[in-house]
């Protein structure tokens, strides 16, 4: 097979993002993606399978067949789990990643989320560290992502933010219900309540329509396409430079190393489940923290029988998502308005400088809930079955706010991935086996957010109120990250500042894996932002033939 | 591969439903005629109707029924053995079958249910939810009868009323 000058594995957020900036740069690129490309028409609408409420399966991948994993309880039981199980810690599995069916909420973390160890000093059993970049470095690609993919909204309200030179380039859509009844109640508690940014159309963009406003949003693909997401922006322009070859259902198996620590391809198996090898120059792994660290530790050869990166048995370590925690408020009257995405109002006067926590969350009103999430949102004392419930979904359905975020997490080394000795899956690689807890401090973090959540809906005039406190148990799921962190000391991190392994001299690493910490906000615009500087590195120190 | 894979299912479905006629004359995928009587009664009790419909009317036993044969296959036992069940507390309580009690009586039954195989009750409560409240494709929540209850506008439909 013709080699390439770039593989790059994974084409989500982070993949998507180094596949056009290569294939720009002149870069003779091949994309690999293990599931499919599904696109608005795969929309579907449908309440019990999509990519959030997979009760019925998930929509955008991986399928329950031959692709499970091993989960191990708090109690060390181990269990073979599917990928529409939630212990599997899902992300979707398709070309775009998750970015085709997410929320797309496009938060830049804040300064002091790129250096939590030394705002906060790390509590008793956790490997909190600094970032080895600062807010700063982020800041231009921040700017380029918001941009190029295309982010709606107004943070000019929000003064907890980092500093940015340019304003975001749509306005927010239209305040909804719920934000008009929010936003003067967190200004009676002296609070900063500004528009969420988002990676949607609020006006056309990209060439792509506006935001038609239905319920069926996070979880699904865009039925009108004004999501922005991998898919449909970065990767066509990537395809239309003619240097970028996206290859489908194509799972790869194993990064290949010389005996010089240099690597020289990958194994795959393609479409028709034949195994194959695609020489290349550079590697870039982007397959989401669990499945980039799997295939790290699945790439053994003589000279490193541990897997690659991970001569200080650090891959797979410090997994973490985020602890969502909130509350519900039931109002006296109506506050349901059915217009999507429903989430639209946010406030991070808790992200940080909350008195003995290290960190916070942002909180912000949830995505609409379908009536099949709302039947487990119902406060405590609800009969679970009976007259009793079906009475308490007609009086509460329309009258219920909810507020949540995502509680940044105090990461733990013990939270992590390994390749399971074993389960394999359909190709017969070891599948990736996850086990650990939440640190103790992320519950007390949590636990505090729920009741300022609590607050501000008491505040807004709910009649009952009642929180979604945190859980103990490992964490992932769409917002896992940390596997492979970023820093200086090749013994307590994986890949550099420019997220280079180590080890290696051409094998990189472009997804949330990289990420020390994982702020207390949805990971993605990071995720695409440090893809970009990655690239922006890759394009500047490319070797001259 | 696919066709093959087909061909197996369709030799399966039809033994299945040989197997079915048999025993009593269903036209359901898995249930017999008299475990869907019995399963009905019990999706009723967890969303009972009154002036709106309940879970029987919306079609909780056609969605399970559905789903028997597809993601929730590895519950087949699970319902045969807890629809059994019901039948016998309603035997042993009240002498009788649980379709033919009065609707208090058909109640404590699924509460003793609930008491003796909490893992089958829980798995019917959230089976019956689904069909209920979720997307009427499956077969469950006809005319999108809980969201109007509910008071969520029906399914926008691009080049209809989007």
């Amino acid at each position: 097979m013709k080699k390439a000058d770039a593989v790059i594995i994974g084409a989500g957020a982070g993949g998507g993002v180094v596949a056009k900036e290569l294939a720009q740069a002149g870069f003779h690129v091949v994309l690999f993606e293990r599931g499919r490309w599904y696109t608005a028409a795969d929309c579907r609408k449908d309440d019990l399978r999509n990519q959030r409420t997979t009760l019925l399966g998930n929509a955008f991948g991986p399928e329950d067949e031959g692709q499970p994993r091993v989960a191990v309880d708090l109690n060390g039981r181990e269990r073979i789990v599917l990928p529409s199980e939630g212990s599997y810690s899902n992300n979707a599995a398709c070309v775009g990643g998750g970015t085709l069916s997410y929320g797309a909420m496009a938060w830049r973390y804040m300064p002091q989320d790129f250096r939590m160890r030394s705002t906060y000093g790390a509590p008793d059993g956790s490997t909190l560290e600094d970032w080895p970049i600062t807010y700063d470095d982020l800041e231009p690609y921040y700017e380029k992502a918001e941009h190029e993919i295309g982010v709606s909204g107004d943070d000019s309200g929000n003064p907890f933010k980092g500093p940015r030179k340019r304003a975001l380039p749509m306005p927010p859509l239209p305040p909804t219900r719920e934000f008009e009844i929010l936003e003067p109640a967190a200004k009676r508690l002296g609070l900063h309540p500004f528009h969420i940014p988002m990676l949607r159309n609020s006006v056309p963009y990209n060439g792509r329509g506006p935001c038609m406003r239905c319920r069926w949003c996070v979880g699904f693909a865009c039925e009108v396409d004004a999501k922005n997401g991998t898919q449909n922006t970065v990767i066509p322009t990537a395809i239309a430079t003619g240097n970028c070859e996206l290859r489908e259902r194509s799972m790869v198996s194993r990064i290949v190393t010389d005996d010089r620590g240099h690597a020289t391809g990958v194994d795959y198996y393609d479409s028709d489940d034949r195994l194959q090898h695609q020489p290349a120059d550079l590697i870039v792994v982007s397959a989401c923290a669990i499945e980039s660290a799997r295939l790290l530790l699945n790439s053994k050869s003589r000279l490193f029988p541990n897997g690659l990166g991970n001569r200080y048995d650090q891959v797979g370590r410090n997994l973490q998502g985020h602890a969502y925690t909130g509350a519900f408020g039931a109002f006296d009257s109506n506050v349901y308005d059915d217009l999507g995405p429903g989430a639209g109002i946010a406030i991070s006067d808790y992200n940080h400088g909350n008195a003995g926590l290290r960190g916070g969350a942002m909180l912000a009103n949830e995505f609409i809930r379908l009536p099949i999430h709302f039947i487990n949102m119902l406060p405590p004392g609800t009969p679970r079955w009976g007259k009793g419930h079906k009475d308490a979904m007609r009086a509460l359905y329309r009258r219920t706010i909810s507020i949540q975020g995502p509680t940044q997490e105090m990461p733990v080394a013990t939270s992590r991935i390994e390749a399971d000795s074993k389960v394999r899956d359909r190709w017969d690689i070891p599948v990736a086996r996850i086990s650990g807890d939440r640190h103790p401090h992320t519950l007390e973090i949590g636990t505090a957010m729920a009741a300022r959540a609590e607050e501000w809906l008491k505040s807004a005039g709910a009649v009952q109120t009642w929180k979604k406190l945190p859980g103990r148990g490992v964490s992932g799921g769409q917002h896992q990250a940390g596997t492979c962190r970023m820093g200086n000391d090749p013994k307590s991190s994986v890949v550099d500042r420019n997220c280079r392994i180590h080890d290696l001299d051409n094998v990189f690493l472009a997804d949330s894996s990289v990420h020390v910490t994982n702020g207390g906000f949805n990971p993605v615009l990071t995720i695409l932002a440090n893809a970009y500087r990655v690239s922006d590195f890759l394009v500047r120190n490319r070797r001259r033939a | 591969m696919h066709r093959r894979s087909f061909l197996a299912g369709t030799a399966a479905a039809a033994a299945l439903s040989g197997t079915a006629c048999r025993r009593d004359t269903s036209n359901w995928r898995t249930l017999t005629g008299s475990e869907a009587a019995t399963l009905a009664v019990l999706c009723d009790q967890i969303i009972p109707g009154g002036d709106q419909p309940g879970a029987r009317w919306a079609g909780a036993v056609r969605f399970i029924d559905i789903q028997l044969t597809r993601k929730y296959k590895t519950h087949r036992t699970a319902y045969r053995d807890g629809l059994q069940q019901a039948e016998a507390i309603a035997h042993s309580r009240f002498k009788s079958a649980l379709v033919d009690l009065p609707l208090a009586q058909q109640l404590e039954c699924a509460q003793e249910l609930e008491r003796q195989s909490p893992q089958f009750f829980n798995l019917l409560v959230a089976h019956t939810m689904q069909s209920y409240y979720g997307s009427p494709r499956h077969g469950g929540n006809r005319d999108a009868v809980s969201w109007r209850m509910l008071g969520v506008p029906p399914l926008p439909v691009r080049g209809q009323n989007v």
